[in-house]
């Protein structure tokens, strides 16, 4: 991050209702320090991401350092700095996923986007993201579209998904 | 509250129950399926057929065999044989009815006398499946929280303690380490406040029992806490859970709501100076916060980086306090045990390790889902009984237990009777529990590198072994995978492997090099054959 080149926001001049609601969060925590990552789950639930000034943001908030946010915003897989895309496909890597051929699925669905695990396409349409396990193992290979599990899944079934968010069928 | 109102809620919860009960699995594997449809195209169907009185459907936790979701199962007073559906579908229900009324379906059944069911041993398990999990009613209906009423009142703290170290309990997380040992020096440390923490931070890739004992039935782990809460003198507890886990959050939620309700957490607990207050933590990705000192670190709201050891949790842990640091498993067996007592708990299992452990059965197998055995029960009788062996004809090569930390055993070792100690013997571990079976096409040398590409991405960067070593592994497992290496870069894999392991900060790095271990000790040929 760079020094001086952000203020940090003091209140919302955006009058942005999302922050209030943020407040809302971090009132309700006591203005706890150690309540930091509860409010960055709040923040990426409520904003989709962190951006840098949301972070710089909370950071004033808790009367915290900026690089004490950043650190933490950046440590933990869960928590993006970048938008993600309007859908959204998580394909489980776990073992028995793995053992079952979850490396194909990924594959056929890195071609199927052009994209590469992790990214989302430039229109911002489908991002394409990897979950360690999502402990759904005895349906193993899973994925998740939009939030959804689905077992059994196969290059064919899942290219098929992607190709109905693609054509906005659906 | 009372025993007395414990035993009216239990009386009412008996008197309620309706000639026939419908359940279906509502944990994550059947959802995913669909199964809260089918749950709901069952209330409706009930409701249009006019059988309310005779009919109760519920929703409840896991039925372990998770492959065959969404299930239903159906208990009727006038039939002893329960019977278990499988694969039912949301435009089944009015076929279900018909089953309970005795017509012809065809619904596709799953033999209860199978060895997958036979052969199990619920402790931890005995009422997931059987309860509704967002209804506390349902579990006190089932001798729930009638431990913790023993524990506070007639018995002193180091009395539970005592009873936990005679039943011989280890932790569940994987190191098993005594149970009551761990108790015991948490309850002697000197502090103003102690804490208890529940792990529930389940990463291992293919273990999901933890979540399945969350979904399926949180007061369990509630009571359990709750008892060691008062063994150690701690007021505060926490549950570390995975994100990754949105229902299990939820139930959990909804379970301690419920259980503050009816005053069995907060303030006087059953009318007794005991207060215990439970707040859950919501983990954000990383697997090394399963690690106890990184986990600290992230409910502190820190990166969830470790710190060498000692000193111990159970001295100074969460903000310099004595801190107790249990996984969800461990603390599930709790209740049973107090209820039951420690010599009912010593008798079963083997002779170092006691009771039953839960396993996440999964991969190339047959029936995939959660088995509960005794310790001692073999893999072979795991594999090829209980899990009906490799579909399709193929043949079990391996099976892969305790995640990244722990290592493949080959088909040649399944006699082994499984305990910490002989798994450790065979350079892989107990683990969480996970086991992952993998057949003829699997190929040992991309497993290896798999799961060290896995502790390549989740090292937290504090230590330089695991940072850089993990990193250098890696890529000396692709270049054989690859075909490009010589004899020298087994030598220097091997050399390598032996020092991340041994100047490692963290369980993390200092395990990360047994997938290797074990594969190149079983499995050298494959290595060798890659090898230019």
């Amino acid at each position: 991050m760079k020094r001086n080149t952000v203020t940090p926001p003091a209140n919302h001049p955006s009058g942005d209702k999302r922050l209030k609601m943020l407040d809302a969060t971090i009132k309700r925590h006591q203005y706890q320090q150690d309540a930091l990552i509860e409010i960055l789950h709040r923040a990426s639930e409520l904003f989709g991401y962190l951006e840098l000034d949301l972070l710089l943001y909370i950071a004033h908030q808790l009367k915290l350092p900026p690089s004490r946010v950043y650190g933490v915003a950046t440590f933990y897989h869960l928590f993006s700095l970048a938008p993600k895309g309007k859908h959204n496909c998580v394909v489980c890597t776990g073992t028995a996923c793995y053992v079952k051929g979850s490396q194909e699925i990924l594959t056929s669905l890195e071609n199927a986007t052009a994209i590469k695990a992790g990214d989302t396409t430039p229109d911002g349409e489908i991002s394409l993201l990897t979950a360690r396990c999502l402990g759904a193992c005895g349906i193993a290979p899973a994925v998740v579209f939009d939030g959804a599990v689905a077992g059994n899944q196969t290059s064919e079934s899942v290219c098929k998904k992607i190709g109905e968010w693609q054509h906005g069928t659906k | 509250m009372e025993l007395n109102e414990l035993l009216e809620i239990t009386r009412i919860e008996h008197d309620q129950t309706k000639p026939v009960q419908v359940r279906c699995c509502t944990a994550a594997g059947c959802l995913s399926s669909g199964s809260q449809a089918v749950k709901d195209n069952l209330d409706a169907a009930v409701k249009a057929a006019g059988l309310e009185d005779k009919i109760h459907v519920s929703g409840v936790g896991c039925m372990r065999l998770c492959c065959q979701g969404p299930l239903v199962q159906v208990d009727q007073e006038s039939n002893k044989e329960s019977k278990l559906f499988e694969q039912v579908k949301p435009e089944d229900s009015v076929k279900v009815i018909d089953a309970i009324e005795g017509k012809e379906t065809n619904l596709k059944q799953q033999d209860l006398h199978q060895p997958f069911f036979t052969r199990q041993l619920p402790i931890v398990l005995e009422n997931s499946g059987k309860i509704d999990p967002e209804r506390i009613q349902s579990y006190i209906a089932e001798n729930g929280y009638q431990g913790l009423y023993q524990v506070l009142r007639e018995m002193k703290p180091s009395e539970v303690v005592e009873t936990i170290t005679k039943s011989g309990l280890r932790g569940r997380g994987g190191a098993g380490y005594p149970t009551g040992l761990k108790w015991a020096t948490v309850a002697k440390s000197k502090g103003d406040k102690k804490y208890v923490i529940c792990n529930a931070d389940e990463g291992d890739p293919g273990a999901f029992m933890d979540r399945s004992v969350l979904e399926s039935d949180p007061h369990r782990l509630l009571e359990g806490m709750a008892i060691a809460a008062y063994a150690i003198g701690a007021s505060q507890g926490y549950i570390y859970v995975r994100a990754e886990y949105p229902i299990a959050i939820k139930r959990l939620e909804t379970a301690i709501r419920q259980a503050q309700r009816l005053g069995l957490l907060g303030s006087q607990i059953f009318d007794s100076p005991f207060d215990f207050k439970i707040e859950i933590r919501i983990g954000a990705g990383a697997y090394v916060c399963g690690e106890e000192t990184a986990l600290m670190a992230s409910i502190e709201g820190k990166r969830g980086v470790p710190h060498p050891r000692p000193p111990y949790p159970a001295e100074s842990g969460l903000w310099g306090y004595p801190t107790l640091i249990n996984n969800v498993e461990t603390f599930a067996n709790i209740a049973p045990i107090i209820r039951k007592g420690a010599d009912w708990f010593a008798g079963i299992g083997t002779e170092k390790s006691k009771g039953t452990k839960v396993f996440a059965l999964a991969g190339k197998i047959r029936n995939t889902g959660l088995i509960e055995v005794p310790m001692g029960t073999t893999l072979e009788e795991i594999v090829q009984e209980m899990g009906g062996g490799v579909p399709d004809g193929g043949i079990a090569k391996a099976v892969q237990t305790g995640g990244p930390s722990g290592g493949c055993i080959p088909a040649s070792a399944f006699a082994t009777p499984v305990d910490y100690e002989s798994l450790t013997a065979l350079g892989s571990m107990m683990g969480s529990g996970g086991m992952i079976v993998m057949d003829q096409t699997t190929n040992m040398v991309d497993v290896a590198r798999f799961f060290m590409e896995f502790c390549m991405d989740e090292s937290c960067g504090k230590c330089i072994p695991c940072r850089v070593g993990t990193v250098q592994l890696h890529d000396l497992l692709t270049k054989i995978s690859d075909g490009k290496a010589a004899q020298a870069d087994l030598e220097l894999l091997e050399e390598l492997c032996d020092m991340v392991k041994h100047t490692s900060l963290c369980g993390l790095g200092q395990s990360a090099p047994n997938p290797v271990f074990s594969t190149l000790k079983y499995f050298r040929d494959e290595y060798l054959a890659l090898i230019r």
